[in-house]
């Protein structure tokens, strides 16, 4: 049985049993630590022998610019920007993420389509239609959700940088000024992230808790994953 | 203010223009006849809005990327044009259709569901990646013997670009071979696609002015209660 699989659909000229490695993802909404955790992470793997690959949303070679681009204008419709998102998504996942699963080695991805489809959903986009077009995507091997609530994430937020434009929702606008609408539109993402978690199988970890304590936590999390795999493929390997 | 409606996912929605498009392989003469039945609804009075496949100014320079660096793959190929789609649905072809124009299309979703699904794309997935577009009042389906468009556009052609060659499939090393094959392929689908979407089949081998009647006296029929302006001074 091959160790992958995707949610329902098929990449073209993939062959899904070639496919070892890890698939780890850490979800999240904007200023939640996502950086930091994923950083950490790969410091404690690369330390206990594992290669370890990363990416993240908008880091295509194909898309990337152009959505950056668009954005500055905000000038694409919704239908276009998940389409243009999706397109960057999959880019990704056939030149970053299929070769690394290939070699074997652990990818960490810095947000998955959750957060792609959850930011179409509070835009207006049909949820079965936006889950349908990421019907292609591989199921991960595990999903660790770091929740926060809007209160506190705002002095994050603050202390890094501010309210962005688009995390905030401006492109529609659900408030006065930048600090209502970050409320709304946060609130909304959460909320959509939140009902995803169930549906696709989200580990929730309490991103109020201290840095070091979580990151120690996922740290754990994760080993414990890679060792059963292991310890399976051994059993496999030597017959009883 | 709050978001716009998600367009078109309920279902096919009915606006006050009228959507008609022409679909084809390379070489039917689809594009042709489009432009006479444009000209001739132009001289009617009716406001006309043309909208080309591959056309969005944002999204174009994606895909020329894409292209030069040959960075796409089928599933990609397929994402891109749907963005590209999609970005004129919303900007161009819905609102002219909501203004009660005449809005014609050459190429449509049908040209992605025939290409993509010759590239090894899930025929359901591209069908449903498209669900937003609004559906034709008519889409006219040029049928034309391979060999015969083939002939057409081999001989006025100086080279074929990698992917209308369908070079990424490795069907053949040679281009001009490697056109012939993907060709087939996507003639093959538009066969199945034309019962599949009700697509109007035009016989593409009758003399440019008899189709460019019976194209007209389908059109025809769709008019009824469209905005038509009476001609100008500058135009008497």
């Amino acid at each position: 049985m091959p160790k992958f699989e995707t949610y329902g659909g098929s990449i073209p000229g993939v062959q899904l049993d070639e496919l070892k490695g890890w698939l780890i993802v850490i979800e999240g909404t904007d200023g939640v630590g996502r950086t930091t955790h994923v950083s950490r992470l790969r410091a404690h793997l690369e330390r206990l022998g594992y290669a370890v690959g990363e990416t993240g949303l908008m880091r295509s070679g194909l898309a990337s610019r152009g959505i950056r681009r668009a954005k500055q204008g905000n000038t694409l419709g919704n239908h276009a920007y998940n389409l243009f998102y999706a397109t960057d998504f999959a880019d990704r996942l056939e030149h970053q993420v299929l070769p690394a699963l290939r070699a074997g080695f652990v990818m960490l991805t810095d947000r998955y389509v959750y957060s792609l489809i959850a930011r179409a959903i509070v835009r207006g986009a049909n949820p079965q239609w936006i889950k349908q077009v990421y019907s292609f995507s591989l199921k991960p091997n595990a999903v660790y959700y770091l929740r926060i609530g809007v209160t506190d994430l705002v002095p994050r937020v603050l202390v890094n940088g501010g309210f962005d434009y688009w995390e905030s929702g401006m492109d529609i606008p659900m408030g006065e000024d930048l600090y209502d609408s970050f409320i709304q539109y946060q609130e909304r993402v959460i909320q959509q992230l939140d009902s995803l978690a169930g549906e696709y199988n989200f580990q929730t970890l309490d991103a109020t808790t201290d840095v070091d304590e979580l990151a120690e936590d996922l740290c754990q999390r994760v080993t414990q994953l890679l060792e059963s795999d292991q310890s399976k493929a051994l059993e496999s390997v030597e017959p009883a | 203010m709050t978001p716009s409606p998600p367009a078109l996912e309920a279902g096919p929605r009915t606006y006050p223009g009228r959507l008609f498009v022409v679909e084809g392989v390379d070489g039917s003469g689809k594009s042709t006849q489009l432009t006479l039945l444009s000209q001739w609804l132009r001289s009617e009075g009716f406001t006309v809005v043309f909208s080309e496949w591959n056309s969005s100014p944002i999204v174009r320079a994606t895909t020329r990327r894409g292209k030069k660096r040959m960075l796409l793959t089928p599933l990609t190929f397929s994402l891109i044009h749907a963005t590209d789609f999609s970005d004129r649905v919303e900007r161009e072809i819905v609102p002219s259709l909501k203004a009660g124009a005449i809005v014609l299309a050459d190429r449509y979703v049908y040209t992605a569901f025939a290409r993509d699904v010759s590239r090894g794309v899930d025929p359901l997935w591209v069908r449903s990646l498209y669900r937003f577009a609004p559906v034709p009042a008519e889409a006219f389906y040029f049928r034309i013997p391979l060999e015969l468009a083939l002939k057409r556009i081999l001989s006025g052609r100086p080279s074929l670009k990698w992917y209308e060659a369908g070079m990424d499939l490795g069907l053949h090393i040679d281009p001009t071979e490697s056109y012939r094959l993907f060709q087939a392929k996507i003639m093959e689908q538009y066969e199945q696609l034309a019962p599949e979407f009700g697509l109007t089949a035009m016989d593409a081998t009758k003399a440019v002015e008899v189709q460019q009647r019976l194209l007209r006296q389908t059109v025809r029929r769709h008019l009824k209660g469209l905005y038509r302006r009476t001609r100008t001074y500058a135009e008497v």
